[in-house]
């Protein structure tokens, strides 16, 4: 047997295939590193082991040796090892692999296992895929496809089971399609914190529920939809609304806090239908909160600013109001790093002096955190900011009543709610850039319609300091200008040498001026984030407790 | 040929005129003296003797007692549990309750020494749902025992103290499997546990090293040490140590409970002359040897039997020596002792049925092969009962049992699936004709729920 050079690997044989995995691999994750599938339903790789399926049944085996001396025994034919298999099939999920492990994922036993466990599962479900919304994403009908015999021999009748169960707000149960797998409970007890879900009645007859006075109402219940391996839960949302296979699925990033979830937005013929996690293992693993998938209803929201006139014209209006010399701009903690450097540069052009509103809630230990801007950190990287932002803008304020500024120019941001009165924000000549309406567009002398996060691309800087990308997943509502867009345009007219508005050209101009992303540019962002390097800001006091994968700089450092 | 005289050592006082439950009545006849002696000795010692003695666990696998103990984790730090299995469930066994009901300062005896045995500080008897009166016969004895400073602090005077508690289940078979009787007892559904790496012995209650035994076990314990292993290995055969207790139930003149020792008797022996013979007019026709999950024994079938010297023998079920490995050896097991029999007038396809609704109810549901297996069978051979059955149902349902057998998590895929499996192979005739033969076809009685 060859030892592996590293101590903490161990060497297994899949299939025959050798591979040194490292300890405490299972075998699923170790096959998995050779490329083969070991069919399961209740494993996941973020929950606890219950081993409770059956379906990742595989033959295990151990070098043979004597048990007197040790010593090898060999098989003379083959001048290898002889393997001692296990008769009973083993669960791949809970067998941690061990030095020389030999393992048969493909054998007769494992088939004739893998199809009973299929057959079992299938007699008293349903079938009714032509109505299920997880048909296309279900592992009942691949595996079935995959490993099934492709006929049934049950004639009974099914069992009866409750239809329709709302569990909570968000997430509706059909018991009949439940496979039993426990991977929602345990979601409850172990990442979510909230033990409402358990089983009732035994056997066959085991159904899923809540605790009588209980409801699954906590903000991650939707996560058990997304690991459901059945149509068992779906999401009330968005049950019945769409065939998943019809739906193109983009790229994007959580925006509710500096977490910064990496999300899946799936769409169809530029209409979103849903938006579920894209697993980070160093964010959010395969999770995010239930209040972040709603947000793609803000596309369609009543309150879109429509464009009125040419943007090339409103451009203008704004430009000749912001040319005043006694300007304030208040950027935005929601805006791209592309957006906050152009406002950034925009204010340094015309000697503007810019804020940020600072949002803050409570965070949630688990993704959500206690800054409520996807991009406070991108405004100190590109240096719109120095100081962390603050909830009131009383400073902007008492200039605004002091007169020294009688321009404003707002990004997104709806200045009453940072602390403006209406009738500081009458004293000035007002340009709202932003996509919805609210008290300061409707004070606004210019308004320049633009873009939600689902219909633009661009990058966050996350509370780690990580810099992940989102990508436009539906085109713009008519008329509306991207935010880069108008920024540039902006800075164009307010005699700025034109160096184009596009992602690339952006990026070489910030690779080049903002040191902490030198050598950076959005093409070369990975779909995982890229770390940079935050020390710079390492003095600041930044609002987040502890969540997943974060550990604040100061309970870092204590620790 | 007539059989040999009982040899009771646990059922000993049992049914004993004037014997009764209360702490005066055993200490008349010494009891309690074992355990004050045990707590003079070492621990390990006590562990030796009775490891020594090969005593098999008589809860129904038959696993080493003293290799079980041998397993607990003594080095964790952790406190060490001992769990008497009192959740006597499986269908035909009836001892562990004499024991509690008539003796139940036995079962405390034997469990105190097994736990100063194994520097075990507090023990949990789990006491099936269905018991309410043996629950409450026990709580008394404990009381008793505690109060004559045999349970408790400071045991026969002793630094050593071990108390005991009496926890009743709810009602449901598998409580009785060991890792589903811990989650039981810590207080969640009775799903038993995976293995690796929720072996008892090192992450059993609460995470600790738990040793879980069974009543009559614990009870041959204290047997052990008064005798010494020297002179309990003279009971039985090799390996099949000390005595069992039949529990005898079904189509025979007296039916009831016998204690022999290990392998000295044949099941012909007990059924004719230790049971009195089939009733009047009728013949033996199957017997379940050890509970109702056992593999059936056909009357009339041989078996061929290998010798330690190569040569072999042949056994009729009469022949066979009711011991464990001599019942493994024909193809099913001892099990629990419970005894089961079936006369010519049972109908194999309805004896089954009635089983595989009591395994299909018994299913904890955590595990898909038994889940769904179990239930399956049930509605199969239901709907054979009912007067839908069809040819090919044995073959099917025999099939289903294959599914299940070595897939899942706990032994009750096993012992679901055996009956049906045994069943079939064995009176496949009457499975296959079943649809035609009227006669046997079952009253309306036979609803299945």
């Amino acid at each position: 047997m060859i030892q592996p050079a590293q101590p903490d690997l161990v060497t297994v044989y899949i299939d025959g295939k050798e591979i040194a995995v490292p300890k405490g691999t299972n075998v699923i994750e170790a096959a998995k590193m050779v490329g083969t599938d070991v069919p399961h339903y209740c494993y996941h790789e973020k929950l606890s082991v219950a081993g409770n399926c059956r379906m990742c049944l595989i033959e295990l085996g151990m070098p043979m040796a004597d048990r007197a001396t040790r010593e090898p025994i060999m098989d003379p034919e083959t001048g290898k090892q002889k393997i001692n298999w296990i008769p009973r099939p083993q669960i791949g999920c809970g067998t941690t692999v061990v030095p020389g492990m030999h393992v048969k994922t493909q054998s007769k036993m494992v088939k004739e296992c893998r199809e009973g466990v299929m057959e079992f599962l299938l007699i008293n479900h349903p079938l009714d895929c032509p109505i299920c919304d997880q048909a296309g994403e279900c592992k009942l009908q691949e595996q079935a496809t995959g490993y099934g015999r492709g006929y049934s021999r049950f004639i009974e009748q099914k069992n009866v089971k409750p239809k329709r169960t709302q569990l909570g707000p968000r997430v509706t149960l059909d018991d009949e399609r439940c496979v039993l797998c426990s991977r929602c409970i345990r979601f409850s007890q172990e990442v979510a914190k909230d033990d409402v879900l358990g089983f009732v009645d035994r056997g066959s007859y085991s159904t899923l529920t809540c605790y009588p006075g209980k409801e699954l109402s906590n903000n991650y219940s939707l996560n058990t939809v997304d690991i459901c391996p059945v149509g068992a839960l779906t999401s009330t949302d968005f049950r019945f609304k769409m065939r998943v296979w019809f739906l193109k699925q983009t790229d994007s990033i959580d925006t509710e806090s500096s977490v910064g979830a990496n999300t899946v937005v799936w769409s169809r013929e530029g209409e979103i239908y849903r938006i579920t996690p894209r697993q980070n293992d160093e964010v959010n693993d395969t999770w995010m909160a239930d209040s972040g998938r709603v947000l793609y209803k803000e596309v369609q929201a009543d309150n879109r600013l429509k464009p009125s006139s040419e943007l090339a014209t409103s451009v203008s209006a704004a430009a000749s109001l912001l040319d005043d010399g006694n300007v304030a701009i208040v950027g935005s903690g929601r805006s791209s790093v592309e957006e906050q450097f152009l406002t950034a540069k925009l204010a340094k052009k015309i000697g503007a002096a810019s804020y940020v509103v600072g949002r803050h809630g409570e965070g949630d230990g688990i993704l959500i955190s206690a800054d409520r801007n996807p991009n406070t950190r991108g405004a100190l990287v590109t240096g719109l900011i120095s100081e962390l932002p603050t909830t009131e803008l009383s400073q902007l304020a008492a200039d605004i009543d002091a007169g020294k500024v009688t321009t404003l120019l707002s990004v997104g941001e709806d200045l009453t709610a940072a602390g403006l009165s209406d009738e500081q924000l009458a004293k000035v000549n007002l340009v709202y850039v932003g996509s919805h309406s609210n008290a300061t567009s409707a004070a606004a002398t210019v308004i320049i319609p633009t873009l939600t996060v689902f219909e633009k691309s661009g990058t966050f800087i996350n509370q780690q300091f990580r810099i992940q990308k989102f990508k436009s997943a539906v085109p713009g509502l008519k008329g509306a200008a991207d935010d880069r867009v108008v920024l540039a345009s902006l800075l164009e007219k307010l005699g700025d040498e034109a160096k184009g508005s596009d992602l690339a050209s952006v990026w070489a101009e910030i690779a080049e001026t903002v040191p902490a992303l030198s050598g950076i540019s959005y093409a070369n962002v990975p779909k995982s984030g890229l770390l940079i390097d935050g020390s710079a800001w390492s003095g600041l006091d930044f609002p987040e407790g502890e969540s997943l994968h974060f550990k604040p700089a100061t309970a870092e450092a204590s620790a | 040929m007539s059989a040999p005289a009982e040899r009771r050592i646990i059922f000993k006082h049992i049914d004993e005129e004037g014997y009764s439950n209360d702490i005066a009545c055993y200490q008349k006849h010494g009891g309690y003296e074992i355990l004050k002696k045990a707590v003079t000795q070492k621990p390990e010692d006590l562990r030796d003797e009775v490891k020594k003695s090969g005593l098999r666990g008589r809860g129904g696998a038959g696993f080493s007692c003293g290799l079980k103990w041998s397993f607990v984790d003594r080095k964790s730090g952790k406190p060490i549990y001992l769990v008497v299995n009192a959740d006597e469930s499986e269908p035909g066994t009836f001892k562990d309750r004499y024991i509690i009901h008539q003796d139940p300062h036995q079962l405390i005896e034997g469990t105190m020494i097994s736990c100063f045995a194994n520097d075990v500080k507090q023990a949990y008897i789990y006491i099936r749902g269905e018991f309410p009166e043996g629950a409450r016969i026990l709580e008394q004895a404990i009381q008793e025992a505690r109060d004559a400073g045999l349970v408790g602090k400071n045991i026969c005077g002793t630094e050593y103290s071990c108390d005991i508690f009496v926890h009743r289940g709810a009602g449901a078979y598998i409580c009785g499997e060991e890792t589903g009787l811990i989650e039981s007892l810590e207080g969640k559904r009775a799903n038993p546990r995976i293995k690796p790496p929720y072996f008892p012995a090192v992450l059993g209650l609460y995470q600790c090293p738990t040793i879980v035994n069974n009543v009559e076990t614990l009870c041959h314990v204290k047997h052990i040490l008064d005798m010494g292993a020297d002179e309990y290995l003279k009971i039985g055969t090799p390996n099949n140590t000390g005595t069992r207790i039949f529990c005898v139930s079904g189509h025979v003149q007296k039916p009831g409970y016998y204690e022999y020792a290990c392998g000295e008797v044949t099941m012909g022996q007990l059924l004719n002359d230790v049971c009195g013979g089939p009733l009047p007019g009728r013949t033996f026709k199957a017997v379940i040897p050890g509970g109702s999950s056992a593999k059936i024994l056909r009357f009339g079938e041989k078996f061929t039997i290998k010798n330690k010297d190569g040569t072999t023998k042949e056994w009729a079920v009469e022949d066979i020596p009711l011991d464990f490995d001599s019942l493994a050896a024909a193809g099913t097991m001892g099990g629990s002792g419970g005894v089961i029999v079936m006369d010519d007038s049972v109908n194999m396809v309805e004896a089954l049925a009635n089983i595989n609704a009591f395994y299909a109810h018994e299913s904890c549901g955590q595990c898909t092969p038994c889940r769904e297996g179990s239930l399956w069978m049930k509605k199969i051979s239901s709907r054979m009962v009912k007067g839908e059955a069809r040819e090919e149902d044995g073959e099917l349902i025999k099939n289903v049992a294959d599914q299940i057998a070595g897939r899942t998590i706990c032994a009750f895929g096993e012992a679901c699936s055996w009956p049906t499996q045994s069943f079939v192979a064995k009176f496949g005739d009457e499975f296959k004709s079943y649809k035609d033969d009227k006669n046997s076809k079952s009253s309306d009685s036979l609803e299945l729920v």
